[in-house]
């Protein structure tokens, strides 16, 4: 066992992990934050999709030991009670979620993509989430909702300077 | 009720979206109880063997097992067809198939149970295998099962309808082609996850199932226990798409094990394992004669179809008379003949994909009606037109036609391409292609004959004011809880919000068929508005009569009750169900839907009538690369009539899903197997599931005939809406440079090779002749 230290969803955490553990396994196993989920385990899928220090990474590939004295965020830590984060609202009101089973790992990867471009074109959303598989929606809907979020992330930020 | 709709037909937020887009809710995979073993499943590495013996002692003897199970545990035949029962929870006697399943292990961790596989003996006696479907019908020497009469072959079915050689006699051109439509497998995101526990003698299953109410079943059957004692819960599912349309290996060695242990057990499949079990797309050979009249008017059709099943039967006889049965629309055929063979082959089992059975047939015929209007100067479109199949009629072989928005479908669809000004005239390498398709909304027949309802639903209405609808259907992802919540609300006058669905556990609710053949909207949609109905009845005779005002003068809108007193009073809904209450007792409401009789009085009618049938067109718009031989799709048109949107957005979502998935088994799936049997290629790395880079945006239109039988005339949207995509891309590729391609999925070095074929002028497959 070693003990890895770090931040998840904005709290300091201490866990002890095995040798070989996943940042997958620790998250759903010790943790029990089971919105991570596991699709193939082989870093195929994109499901099991996490923010480490704000970008994209497929926990499935990354020990979980090398999450020491980095941020991690999961899909259980992107909305403040009971208020959406615009990308989590986009994906609800645009019905861009069917199963659901790619919808955590889609909305980080969305989430990171807005805050590195505020204003994605629509090929620049497909690029980025190209590596996140879903199987119900055909994507369209997806890529509307991403659309969305940018916009009404826009608008916030226009207001919110006048 | 003559008024307007409050909520059918505008956007309703997914039942439990919130849940899904925050990470709350809670898979099969999610659930942990204490004390929970890992289970672990045992796989043949033999295509075909005869099992000698087991060892265990090794494995049973390893600290940290708790339990270990072989086939002798629980010897008992299943499967999904009561004509099919060929399978058990682990194997008895014989392996048929590399990754079939042997043994089971449940330990305190993974690496526990899987040093126990290792240390389990297994003495195989190796047999022969056949992997290639033609040699599976008269290899007398290789019997995958044994009770097979006929070389490996499971079932033939052939039947005629009409005049077939006097419809032939009557045609002035008359085509025959061979098609082959490859496998395809469902690939769902979320792996198969089962979590067994049995307390008091009493077994509870959580699995992720399409169908709760036949594993509940088959779960007894096989276990030996009594109904009552068995109950199986579905919690969120991630995808089915038909792969978890039946009970499966570790739904029964879960239950195994955790009878055996005294222990909560959880299996949950690695990639890997969710290819191996498989039950997808039949590669189909297939042959098409079709005659017509100078002007294209189809006048007889013949076809033969041989499917490939692997090794045991699934959905594999429904899959065999659907593609013979589901060729009879959506054009007017009016004399038909199909001659079709399942046979087995030591390969995964193939079952029910979306689209089941008639997805194959669909990228043939389609194909070949093209094939034919290109040889008599016709307009693809014109053709189908020509031939397309109206409302109120029925079809050779007897399928009940009711509502029907075929032509609708093909003129929106045309139309929103420009399809006169641009078929046939785009630039070299750039084409359209269109298709068509239609499917059912739910079969005719249950899959075991009784005489119930196919779907059922109780509603109760309590002091709170909420609305709960209990009912069997299995929300996969699709939104059938959200269906269920929308019509229960339309039909009471309450919102959707305030509804709460309890679905799919057998404790609890009453029973529905289950999700395939797409039947959830129909059926369950029907039983729950019957039951809504009661419920609001009950509501408005108590309000009517505390009122002293007649029931048709009320009305309940949002949480209120509309009484036309003088002057005018708004009761909230939670003061009428507290009136009915009063007068009742609970109120609830219960209703259930059974299709009307349909079958026609021939051996094998059981299989293709439906109460109602959706329609579809598509439109594909390629670009082909004569470099490389790749193609890309730009446009997909997906026109899809589904009787009536109920929640646009997720109808929609459907009908791009389902053209998504289409696409992917024309261009880029291949679930193929090496020579010795193993799967080629069982990940989600080498399975090319498309990407949202692979894809355009797909264009639905959403067109509603209203069918008079279906909830507020809605029909199914989720699998019809499949097969006209795949032959539309095919057809756009012919316009593009030129070729037809006879075989799915398209590599691009089949693409080059048919235009090599083409520069030297050499004869394609299949051929016409003017008679």
């Amino acid at each position: 066992m070693n003990v890895v230290r770090f931040s998840l969803n904005g709290d300091p955490v201490e866990v002890g992990v095995r040798a070989g553990e996943t940042l997958l396994q620790a998250l759903r196993e010790r943790f029990g934050l089971t919105g991570t989920k596991q699709g193939c385990d082989l870093g195929d899928c994109g499901a099991c999709t996490v923010l480490l220090d704000g970008e994209p990474v497929l926990s499935c590939l990354v020990l979980a030991a090398d999450a020491e004295g980095h941020s991690v965020v999961t899909i259980e830590g992107l909305s403040h009670g009971e208020e959406l984060h615009p990308v989590q609202k986009a994906f609800l009101d645009e019905g861009a979620v069917q199963c659901g089973y790619c919808t955590p790992g889609m909305v980080l990867t969305a989430t990171a993509l807005l805050d590195a471009n505020p204003d994605p074109t629509d090929v620049e959303i497909r690029r980025a989430i190209s590596g996140n598989l879903c199987r119900c929606t055909g994507y369209t809907k997806i890529v509307c909702a991403v659309r969305r979020a940018a916009e009404a992330s826009g608008a916030q930020g226009r207001d919110g300077e006048s | 009720m003559s008024r307007e709709f409050q909520w059918i037909g505008k956007p309703t937020v997914r039942y439990d979206g919130v849940a899904r887009v925050t990470g709350q809710a809670q898979y099969t995979d999610d659930l942990r109880l204490p004390g929970m073993l890992v289970g672990k499943i045992l796989r043949s590495p033999h295509a075909h063997a005869r099992i000698r013996s087991i060892d265990t002692s090794k494995a049973e003897a390893l600290p940290g097992v708790k339990a270990v199970a072989t086939g002798q545990d629980a010897p008992v035949a299943y499967g999904i067809l009561p004509v099919s029962e060929d399978e058990y929870a682990l194997a008895v006697g014989k392996v048929r198939f590399v990754g079939d399943e042997v043994a089971a292990v449940a330990a305190v961790d993974e690496a526990t149970a899987l040093r126990a596989l290792s240390l389990i003996v297994v003495d195989y006696e190796v047999l022969p295998a056949i992997f290639d479907p033609y040699e599976a019908m008269v290899r007398e020497d290789v019997k995958i099962h044994e009770e097979t009469r006929v070389a490996n072959i499971e079932r033939k079915a052939s039947l005629s309808f009409g005049d077939v050689e006097a419809g032939f006699g009557e045609a002035d051109y008359i085509r025959e082609d061979s098609f082959f439509k490859g496998a395809a497998t469902h690939a769902p995101i979320e792996p198969h996850s089962s979590l067994a526990h049995f307390q008091d003698g009493k077994l509870t299953l959580w699995t992720a199932t399409q169908v709760p109410h036949y594993l509940h079943r088959y779960l007894s059957k096989v276990l030996e226990l009594p109904q009552d004692r068995v109950r199986v819960i579905k919690p969120a599912l991630g995808g089915g798409f038909g792969g978890k349309g039946e009970p499966l290996p570790l739904e029964f060695a879960a239950s195994i094990l955790a009878r055996k242990s005294g222990r909560p057990v959880k299996i949950t499949y690695t990639r890997e394992e969710v290819f191996l079990t498989h039950r997808g797309r039949h590669p189909m050979h297939m042959k098409f004669k079709t005659g017509v009249k100078k002007d294209g008017r189809i006048t007889a059709l013949h076809f033969e179809s041989l499917l490939d099943g692997g090794s045991y039967g699934s959905y594999g006889v429904v899959t065999l008379y659907y593609s013979g049965q589901l060729l009879t629309g959506p054009y007017v055929i009016p004399a038909y003949s199909f001659d079709a063979v399942r046979v087995h082959t030591n390969k995964p089992p193939c079952g029910a994909q979306r689209g089941h059975g008639g997805v194959q047939p669909r990228y043939g015929f389609e194909v070949h009606l093209d094939r034919i209007a290109t040889d008599l100067g016709i307009d693809p479109l014109e053709i189908r037109l020509k031939n397309a199949m109206e409302s109120g009629t029925r079809t050779v072989n007897e399928l009940r036609i009711t509502s029907c928005g075929f032509r609708e479908c093909l003129e929106r669809s045309a139309r929103k391409v420009s399809w006169e000004e641009r078929r046939g005239k785009l630039p070299k390498g750039r084409g359209l292609g269109i298709a068509g398709g239609f499917y059912i909304c739910g079969a005719g027949l249950p899959i075991y004959f009784n005489p119930l309802h196919h779907s059922n639903a109780r509603i109760e209405a309590d002091r709170s004011g909420r609305v709960t609808v209990f009912c069997g259907a299995s929300d996969i992802g699709q939104g059938s809880d959200t269906m269920l919540a929308l019509v229960a609300a339309e039909t009471i006058g309450v919102s959707p919000e305030s509804v709460k669905v309890v679905s799919a556990d057998t404790d609890t609710t009453p029973v529905d068929l289950g999700s395939y053949s797409s039947r959830v909207t129909f059926m369950a949609g029907n039983a729950c508005h019957a039951a809504a109905l009661e419920v609001r009845n009950r509501l408005l005779a108590a309000v009517a009569e505390e009122h002293g005002v007649s029931v048709e003068d009320l009305e309940i809108r949002g949480q209120a009750v509309e009484v036309p007193t003088s002057p005018p009073k708004i009761l909230s809904f939670a003061e009428a169900v507290m009136l009915a209450e009063v007068r009742g007792g609970p109120v609830c409401g219960s209703g259930g839907y059974t299709p009307p009789i349909l079958a026609g009085k021939y051996r094998g009618a059981g299989v293709g009538p439906s109460p109602a049938y959706s329609f579809g067109a598509h439109v594909a718009e390629v670009e082909v690369d004569t470099e490389t031989g790749e193609v890309r799709v730009l446009r997909l048109v997906a026109a899809h009539d589904l009787g009536r949107a109920l929640n646009p957005p997720a109808a929609e979502g459907q009908v791009e899903g389902a053209a998504v998935m289409g696409l992917g088994e024309t261009l880029y799936e291949r679930n193929e197997f090496v020579k010795t049997g193993q799967h080629e290629s069982p990940s989600l790395l080498e399975y090319k599931v498309p990407t949202a880079l692979d894809v355009p945006d797909i264009e639905p239109i959403l067109v509603e005939s209203l069918d008079p039988e279906g909830p507020f005339g809605a029909k199914e949207c989720g699998e019809g809406s499949l097969h006209p995509s795949i032959p539309a891309i095919v057809n756009a590729i012919y316009d593009a440079v030129g070729i037809w391609l006879h075989e799915a999925p398209i590599s691009p070095e089949a693409v080059l090779k048919a235009l090599a074929a083409k520069k030297a002028g050499s004869r394609e497959q299949g051929a016409g002749s003017r008679t």
